[in-house]
């Protein structure tokens, strides 16, 4: 059986110490090669590979040629790192690797552009700080990095309690969307009665526009394994899976390795690292359904049932996964927790805010010069995101507005980019913390068309199962085509405000409550374009076709 | 077992341990509208009929699904709440096609008796009303999807009570149906025992007995099912 996860690699390729046995890394230099989806999909395996045999064949000696996981700058690549100098080449193309391999000859020097200084020293890597240091699917690698450390001192210095109390002084809160205090969760599952327990790593990721769970999952799998057994260990649980989304290949097949490799080292398992603890870990994929990141539809999903919601309570803390108690925590919480165990709650407590400790991710996206992943501490402003680190909008045009929060979130103007992401003031002004997408949007962008967009997308990945949702989706998208298309009335524009209320108080569970928020903040802050469509019958931003009929009346 | 005392809509009331705030209004004569529900199935919140809202939480709560809590105070019909179930009867209306006038349920349906319990008397909201065909392929029953408000009664009394477990739910969001063994024809199902216990749970005209005239204005509804009764008066098994 191949070891390897990647299309056409192979083992020997992980690590391609050139002149002899010692580190590399010590003795030379190292080019790291991004093997992340992003620049996979740009051919970044061939670049490996020819660097590799290039190396091999002229030299220079004693360079170690890495796979790593996510190198974070994904507008650019392939990326090729090398860390001694700090260099970073991007767009590097298998057959012009002659820059790569000068620099590597003429020894450190610094040579990063301005931009991509910025793109990288404003971030504050602690989820994501492996990400492009480690080859993802070597455990040793791990382990080089402190990998299992944090694990091994939970289990055999800590007792679960204490584990818990750490997570609960760090003030970590779910990075999933929701922002619920994990320690506060880890405490109600560990109060929950009933064996066995379950520990679900929800790696569902379907937000439009987000990939921070996809980087993380496919750049470090360890440290999102280790996280769980730490959980485990902290509420009880002896089995866990990674629900992941059927449309991460890479993913997948990155993670099956790692639980694979970490099994077989003890580190997962039965019995780890020779104390009493046990946690089984398997994958579960999902077929594609949005709503099966909800974690009662996920539930339904892993038992094998139709993924739709159910009510809550009773809460999968206290009757999940085959009506056990039940942890069910985002990949991002999980990559947090071996950080926290090995250095302290206080520490983590020490970055981000009073209300949101702790850095975030995001996956800037959108119209915006450096689209790749972003590592932050929670309270860093908008603008800092999107013009420092984000390098501003594409062609110089003018920052109209941010959506965060996904298709659930909401889309925030120019006045607020000064203001801190945290969880309670993006609340505040109409959108979400979210997973962490951040789509970046210029003034050739309609809000309305926007809305339009989101609308489209729940009414598709609506389950069916309540009617609100079910049937509001479906008609709130065609008052919104409507408008978009010039034929909608000012009766229609309250009649959306009356629905998207309804859709949103009554619905099941967070997709269709979730479902008008687009709606709602765009109206606030762009009403003036929704106005224009209804009353002047044309698109400020010039991207709505107007229906013949609506331009001929 | 323990009980609890709690408030609906400013009568105070007790309930057992684990009953829904539904059966509790109605054991005490307050009535809060289904359309989902059905007194000896299980409860899926799925039609939102029901939803009320309860003192101190931001949410509204299905009221079929939701335990009594010590010390609760449940709001079951503020102008808010009706506003609510009228819209979702709008919606059941607006989303397939239900013209009462031709249909084999008039004067004999809960979404008709909905409509005038909440005194819906027009209809705002944007008609979807796409073609989803019908099913006649059993010898003696009918499916109209076009009247079905995927209350998934039929799919519930199947497999709770008949245990045949024919029906089940395909598709999601609007394409969403109610198909027998995971959407072969019904005329072909191997599972089918052909009880009938789906046309008689089903609200609306969309479950049928064949042979029944539109003129006849009736789908032949009998009286529930006795024991599907005597298991509701039980409580939940």
């Amino acid at each position: 059986m191949s070891e390897t996860a990647t299309p056409g690699g192979d083992g020997a390729s992980q690590r391609r110490p050139v002149e002899d046995t010692h580190p590399a890394v010590s003795a030379g230099l190292s080019a790291y090669v991004c093997e992340a989806v992003s620049c996979l999909s740009r051919s970044s395996h061939e670049v490996l590979t020819k660097l590799g045999t290039q190396i091999a064949e002229r030299g220079p000696s004693r360079v170690e040629v890495k796979r790593v996981g996510c190198l974070r700058l994904c507008a650019e690549g392939p990326l090729v790192h090398v860390p001694q100098s700090g260099q970073m080449f991007s767009r590097v193309r298998p057959d012009e690797l002659a820059p790569i391999l000068e620099a590597l000859t003429a020894g450190p020097q610094h040579a990063a552009s301005t931009t991509q200084r910025e793109f990288f020293e404003r971030q504050v890597p602690i989820a994501t700080e492996n990400s492009g240091r480690i080859d993802p699917e070597s455990l040793d690698d791990y382990l080089d990095a402190g990998g299992y450390a944090a694990l091994g001192r939970a289990i055999r210095t800590m007792t679960p309690g204490e584990v818990r109390d750490e997570i609960t002084t760090s003030g970590l809160r779910g990075r999933g969307g929701a922002g619920y205090p994990t320690g506060l969760k880890w405490n109600t599952v560990a109060k929950a009665t009933g064996t066995p327990r379950y520990v679900i790593c929800n790696a569902d990721e379907g937000d439009p526009g987000a990939f921070m769970d996809r980087n993380i999952l496919e750049s470090d799998p360890h440290r999102v394994l280790e996280g769980m057994a730490i959980a485990a260990y902290a509420v009880g649980a002896s089995a866990g899976y990674v629900y992941c989304r059927g449309e991460y290949p890479l993913v997948v097949a990155r993670v099956r390795k790692a639980i694979r490799d970490a099994t077989r080292r003890d580190y997962l398992g039965a019995t780890i690292m020779d104390t009493k603890f046990s946690f089984e870990v398997d994958v579960r994929l999902g077929a594609g359904a949005y709503v099966c990141g909800e974690e009662t539809a996920l539930i339904a999903s892993i038992e094998g049932g139709r993924g739709s919601p159910v009510p809550r309570p009773p809460y999968p803390a206290v009757s999940g996964l085959y009506d056990r108690p039940t942890l069910i925590n985002n990949v991002e919480t999980f990559a947090n927790v071996p950080p926290i165990i090995r250095n302290g709650g206080d520490w983590f407590a020490s970055i981000g805010t009073a209300g949101s400790r702790g850095t975030k991710v995001f996956a800037l996206a959108g119209r915006v010069v450096n689209t790749g992943l972003v590592e932050v501490p929670m309270g860093t402003t908008l603008r800092a995101i999107v013009f420092d680190i984000g390098g501003g909008i594409v062609d110089g045009r003018e920052f109209k507005a941010i959506q965060t929060g996904g298709p659930a979130g909401g889309c925030i103007p120019a006045e607020f980019l000064d203001m801190p992401v945290e969880y309670e003031s993006l609340t505040k002004i109409g959108s979400m913390m979210g997973s962490g997408g951040m789509i970046v949007m210029d003034d050739t962008s309609c809000m309305v068309d926007l809305a339009r967009f989101f609308m489209d997308f729940m009414r598709e990945e609506s389950c069916g199962k309540c009617v609100p949702c079910r049937v509001g989706t479906t008609q709130l998208h065609v008052l919104l085509t409507r408008i978009t298309s010039g034929l909608a009335s000012t009766a229609d524009l309250v009649t959306l405000e009356r629905l998207a209320g309804m859709v949103q108080r009554t619905s099941l569970c967070g997709l269709g409550q979730g479902a008008p928020n687009p709606v709602f903040s765009t109206l606030r802050y762009f009403r003036s374009e929704y106005l224009a469509h209804i009353e002047e019958r044309r698109c400020p931003a010039g991207v709505c076709e107007m229906a013949p009929e609506a331009v001929s009346a | 077992m323990t009980v609890h005392t709690l408030r609906i809509d400013g009568h105070d009331v007790a309930g057992a341990d684990g009953q829904t705030i539904l059966s509790v209004a109605a054991e005490n004569g307050i009535s809060i509208p289904t359309m989902c529900h059905l007194d000896g199935l299980s409860d899926t919140g799925g039609c939102r009929m029901c939803v009320v809202q309860i003192a101190g939480s931001p949410k509204l709560t299905p009221a079929c699904t939701t335990p009594v809590a010590e010390a609760m105070e449940v709001t079951t019909a503020s102008d808010e709440l009706v506003e609510y179930r009228r819209t979702i009867v709008e919606m059941m209306y607006l989303e397939r096609n239900h013209i009462c006038s031709i249909c084999v349920a008039n004067n004999h349906c809960e979404l008709q008796d909905r409509a005038e319990q909440l005194s819906v008397q027009h209809f705002e909201l944007p008609v979807i009303n796409p073609n989803v065909g019908i099913d006649a392929t059993h010898p003696l029953f009918a499916i109209d999807h076009n009247r079905c408000i995927m209350c998934t009664r039929c799919v519930r009394v199947c497999g709770e009570i008949e245990g045949a477990h024919t029906w089940g739910v395909m598709g999601a969001g609007l394409d969403a149906r109610v198909v027998t063994d995971m959407g072969t024809p019904w005329g072909a199902s191997s599972t089918c025992t052909s009880c009938g216990k789906c046309v008689q749970v089903c609200p609306t005209g969309a479950l049928f007995e064949k042979g029944r005239s539109i003129a006849e204005g009736s789908k032949a509804r009998r009286p529930y099912l006795p024991y599907l009764r005597a298991v509701g008066q039980d409580g939940p098994s």
